[in-house]
C-alpha cells in the first residue's frame, strides 16, 4: 500500500501544496476582510442609488422633491454626521495614544451626534408620512424611503456597535482586539458619511433643483 | 512574507492635523453646494447640478484620503484593488441602469388618442 502512494519525501516527487505553515496572527486579515464587506455594502447602495435615479421622477401626480424637502433641516443633519466623523477621528487619535478616558469621551460625543442625526431623520420621515408622502404614494417616494432608510438603518446599527464597543473598552481597556474593533467601526462610520455625501447631493440638492 | 502579514493593526491612522484638514475641506465642500442651491447663485439649474455632483465627487475623494486613510499601499494594495473593482461595478450599475431605463422611457412615451388610431 505505501508503495502506491505519492512519496512526499522524494524531492523529485511533485508537491502541489504549501509545505511550510504560515504564521497567522489573530486578526491579521480582519481589516482587509472588513474593507471587502464595506465594498459589498457600497454595491447595495449603488443599486439603491440607481433605482432612485431611474424612479426619482415618477411622482404619480403626487408631491415632488421640491414640495417635500426642507434644505435647512438636511443641512443640519449633514453637519451632525460630518461632526460625528471628526469626533470619531479624535477617538481614534486618543486610542493610538492609549488614552482610555479620552477615547471613551470622544466615542460618547460621536454617539450623541449619531443619535442627533437619526433623531432628525426620524422627525423628517414622520413629518413626510403625516403629510401623506408615504412610501406607497409614488415610485419616487418608494425609492427615496428605501435609499435614505437603508442609510439610516446602517447608522442605527453603527450606533449599537459603538455603544457595545464602549462597554468593551470600559471592561477590558484598549486591548489589541478592542483596537481592531474600533478601527473596523471607524471604517464603517466614515464609509456611511461618504454614502451620505451621495444622498444629500444627489437626492436632496439635485431633487430640489430638478 | 511574514513581515507583510505581521503588521501592527494600528498603523498609519492620520494625525490630528490631517483630520482637521479633511474636516475643513469637507465643511467647505458641503457648504458650497447647499449655498448654491439655497440662494440660487448660479441662476441656471443645469450648471448648479453639474457643480453639485462635481463637488460631491471631490468630497468623496477627500473623505477617502483624510478619514478612511485610503492609499495604494494599505494591505499590500488589496484595499485599493477592491476599491477599484467596486468603482467599476458601481459605474456599470449606475450608467447602465440610467441608459437602459432612459431609452425604455422614451420608447414608452404615452401616445395620444390620434396616434393610437393610426397604429397598424
Amino acid at each position: 500500500m505505501p508503495d502506491t502512494m505519492l512519496d512526499t519525501h522524494n524531492p523529485l516527487a511533485p508537491s502541489f501544496y504549501v509545505v511550510d505553515e504560515h504564521d497567522h496572527p489573530e486578526g491579521a486579515s480582519t481589516m482587509l476582510g472588513f474593507w471587502i464587506y464595506l465594498m459589498s455594502d457600497c454595491l447595495i447602495f449603488a443599486i439603491l442609488f440607481a433605482a432612485y435615479a431611474v424612479l426619482g421622477g415618477n411622482y404619480a401626480a403626487g408631491p415632488s422633491p421640491k414640495d417635500l424637502f426642507e434644505l435647512p433641516l438636511v443641512a443640519v443633519n449633514t453637519s451632525m454626521l460630518l461632526l460625528s466623523s471628526i469626533t470619531y477621528g479624535f477617538a481614534m487619535l486618543s486610542m493610538n495614544e492609549r488614552r482610555v478616558g479620552s477615547t471613551q469621551v470622544w466615542l460618547a460625543v460621536t454617539a450623541l451626534f449619531g443619535m442627533a442625526f437619526i433623531g432628525i431623520e426620524l422627525y423628517e420621515f414622520t413629518h413626510l408620512i403625516a403629510e401623506g408622502a408615504t412610501p406607497q404614494r409614488s415610485a419616487f417616494l418608494s425609492a427615496f424611503f428605501t435609499l435614505v432608510g437603508t442609510h439610516g438603518l446602517h447608522v442605527t446599527m453603527g450606533l449599537i456597535w459603538l455603544v457595545t464597543l464602549m462597554v468593551q473598552v470600559a471592561r477590558h481597556g484598549l486591548i489589541p482586539a478592542n483596537r481592531r474593533r474600533l478601527m473596523c467601526l471607524s471604517l464603517f462610520w466614515h464609509f456611511l458619511d461618504v454614502i451620505w455625501i451621495g444622498v444629500f447631493s444627489f437626492v436632496y440638492l439635485m431633487g430640489v433643483i430638478r | 512574507m511574514s513581515s507583510e502579514i505581521h503588521h501592527d493593526t494600528t498603523h498609519a491612522h492620520g494625525s490630528r492635523k490631517s483630520y482637521i484638514t479633511g474636516f475643513g475641506l469637507s465643511v467647505l465642500l458641503t457648504a458650497i453646494p447647499f449655498w448654491l442651491v439655497m440662494t440660487n447663485a448660479l441662476s441656471n439649474n443645469t450648471l448648479t447640478g453639474v457643480a453639485i455632483m462635481s463637488l460631491a465627487c471631490v468630497q468623496i475623494v477627500v473623505h477617502m484620503i483624510y478619514f478612511l486613510h485610503m492609499d495604494t499601499k494599505a494591505e499590500g494594495g488589496w484595499n485599493f484593488m477592491a476599491l477599484m473593482f467596486t468603482l467599476v461595478l458601481v459605474v456599470i450599475a449606475l450608467s447602465g441602469s440610467l441608459w437602459v431605463m432612459f431609452h425604455l422611457t422614451s420608447n414608452m412615451m404615452p401616445v395620444s388618442a390620434h396616434d393610437m388610431s393610426q397604429m397598424p
